[in-house]
């Protein structure tokens, strides 16, 4: 199957991208052709295969690690602005969002 | 000691000659900054010699008071993936452009001069020298590094070719003598492949073995960093200071002790039982790199170990089902990058969505805009059966005949690529030849296995042909130990390119 450009629309807005009609039609032709080589992936049987999320499973048993609930990071507000794009006392600005 | 000498020598001539006094960490960083400020190659994004001789001094002051380790003094550079304090970090993107970390990545930390930072971040480091950041493909999403927003890297050995990707600048740095070694980073080949087609010595550790805490994420679950420099002793030195659990900063860093990986070096590789994938050695193999192979192993035959024919058969399948993971995770990961909190933000947004996406489509290249595409889309809803979870069951099947093959062998041998670097700008109108070629280096990416690269020997053009090893779950010690003893009788790793 084949993607279309209303398809790269949907998921340019999806993935939050602005893509101009050209880079869409560029885009579109380049992803159709690496789906090309995926149909020979799907054709595979692969009924009862576990899925590997990560290669870790491998290896030990995949159990989420909590660290202790303490502070471990010194306060670094100004180290964690400078590069922001737009900060005002010690806080980020973004466009108006409320009325 | 001569200077001009300076640049030919390893990490492990640095070492001893630093633990001799016949040379300061002051002069040898003095002297590789002023090549690297030469170079025209585009390896570099960022030097900071005040940062990097500040750091000499106080590594000149430690072995001066009988402090320090076998690291300490000797320069690095960092692939421009991990997070620094003192340098600027881009990722190779426009996105990153001015940006400065608050904190250095835990490897940066571990490979770096202890005390060099005031605060309790500095710990236990080895001790190197930090020359500066390394130019490599954006977010190293690329097998070239001419995914760069700063400019692709030359091949030292051919300037008209490509260095090989995504750590490109760090081959190629190595290669041209700018620097003894380096960082980088493996998704999906971005040690091994580069090493190869710089003629250098790389390896990626088992997926958990280095922290990927300041590692600027691409795809968490095959994101690795590793050294990589001109022999397998570096290799084995840098890895070594590199490798531990970071248990409170990364949730995937193993549960496995730090080792020194230099302690099987020497080891005799009598018996050992050799893996060639028949897969790996078809007809999509370069005659030339076939030929240097075939040299490689016989090296290695004459040393005593023996060859097994083994199979790999999902192979070709690592493509389309890495294509799928590595950009479903980089679909998300990328997803903080909206122009808030950090990196570029468009000029004039009408609303917040206008700024998200404006500052998204500015801010990323072509390469990078197109793996969130298809990973948002194979991530997105009525999808995610048929290619995300599907690539995931191919995954569990690639590794489990990695785990059969390893039943009747030790490591297994084989190509890094199918041929040796290509022209830069070759593949330009085609990302899917980019995407073919790395169907040898995917395989051990996606089970979390090791792989390392050593010079072969010389192909098409005089350009380096890289010999793949991958061995079973940390068996890093083993795969630098062969590579060592292929090193010590052969000399593919000793030459370099005209002119340098």
């Amino acid at each position: 199957m084949s993607l279309t450009l209303s398809d790269m629309e949907r998921i340019a807005n999806l993935a939050r991208l602005e893509l101009l009609p050209d880079e869409a039609a560029q885009a579109l032709d380049k992803i159709n052709g690496f789906f090309n080589l995926v149909e020979a992936m799907r054709q595979v049987d692969t009924t009862d295969v576990v899925p590997l999320a990560h290669p870790i499973e491998v290896v030990q048993p995949m159990a989420l690690r909590l660290r202790t609930d303490a502070a471990s990071e010194p306060n670094a507000r100004e180290a964690n602005q400078q590069s922001a794009p737009a900060v005002e006392r010690g806080l980020f600005l973004v466009p108006k969002v409320i009325e | 000691m001569s200077t001009h000498a300076l640049h030919d020598m390893t990490v492990a001539e640095l070492s001893t000659a630093l633990a001799q006094k016949s040379v300061s960490a002051v002069e040898i960083t003095q002297h590789l900054l002023t090549r690297a400020q030469a170079d025209t190659s585009g390896s570099f994004l960022n030097l900071n010699a005040e940062a990097a001789l500040a750091q000499a001094r106080r590594a000149d002051a430690r072995r001066a008071a009988g402090q320090g380790g076998a690291l300490e003094g000797v320069p690095l550079a960092h692939k421009d993936i991990f997070v620094t304090r003192d340098f600027p970090t881009t990722a190779g993107s426009k996105m990153l452009q001015g940006y400065r970390s608050p904190f250095d990545a835990t490897v940066v930390r571990r490979l770096g001069v202890e005390g060099a930072q005031d605060d309790a971040q500095a710990s236990g480091g080895a001790g190197m020298v930090c020359l500066g950041k390394l130019n490599c493909d954006e977010f190293a999403m690329g097998s070239g590094n001419e995914n760069s927003a700063y400019g692709p890297v030359r091949n030292p050995w051919d300037a008209t070719r490509v260095p090989g990707g995504s750590s490109g600048g760090s081959a190629a740095a190595i290669a041209a003598r700018l620097v003894p070694a380096a960082t980088g980073t493996d998704t999906g080949g971005s040690i091994r492949q580069p090493a190869g087609f710089c003629g250098i010595t790389g390896i990626k550790p088992t997926y958990g073995r280095a922290s990927r805490y300041g590692m600027i994420a691409y795809a968490s679950s095959l994101d690795q960093a590793g050294p990589m420099a001109r022999t397998a002793e570096d290799c084995a030195l840098l890895l070594s200071a590199m490798c531990g659990p970071d248990p409170d900063r990364d949730s995937t860093s193993l549960d496995v002790p730090a080792e020194d990986f230099t302690r099987h070096l020497a080891d005799p590789l009598e018996g050992l039982r050799i893996g060639i994938p028949a897969e790996f050695f078809g007809p999509g193999l370069a005659d030339d790199v076939r030929a240097a192979l075939e040299t490689a192993l016989s090296a290695l035959e004459k040393l005593g170990a023996q060859r097994v024919p083994i199979h790999l058969p999902l192979t070709e399948l690592a493509i389309p089902a890495y294509y799928i993971i590595a950009p479903a995770e980089a679909s998300s990961n990328l997803s903080r990058f909206d122009g808030v909190k950090f990196g570029h933000r468009t000029p004039n947004p009408v609303d917040l969505l206008d700024m998200y996406k404006k500052s998204r489509a500015e801010g990323f290249g072509a390469e990078v805009k197109r793996r969130i595409m298809t990973g948002t889309y194979v991530l997105s809803h009525g999808y995610y059966d048929a290619y995300y979870l599907q690539a995931q069951k191919i995954r569990r099947k690639i590794a489990d005949d990695f785990q059969n093959a390893f039943q009747q062998c030790d490591v297994i041998a084989g190509p890094v690529a199918p041929t040796v670097a290509w022209h830069l700008g070759q593949n330009a109108s085609d990302p899917v030849a980019d995407y073919l070629a790395d169907i040898f280096t995917l395989p051990a990416s996606l089970a979390g296995l090791p792989g390392l690269c050593t010079p072969a020997g010389f192909g098409a053009g005089g350009m380096p042909v890289g010999l793949q090893l991958i061995g079973n779950y940390f068996a890093e010690a083993r795969l630098l130990n062969v590579a060592h003893r292929l090193q010590q009788v052969t000399d593919a790793h000793t030459r370099k390119p005209q002119g340098v």
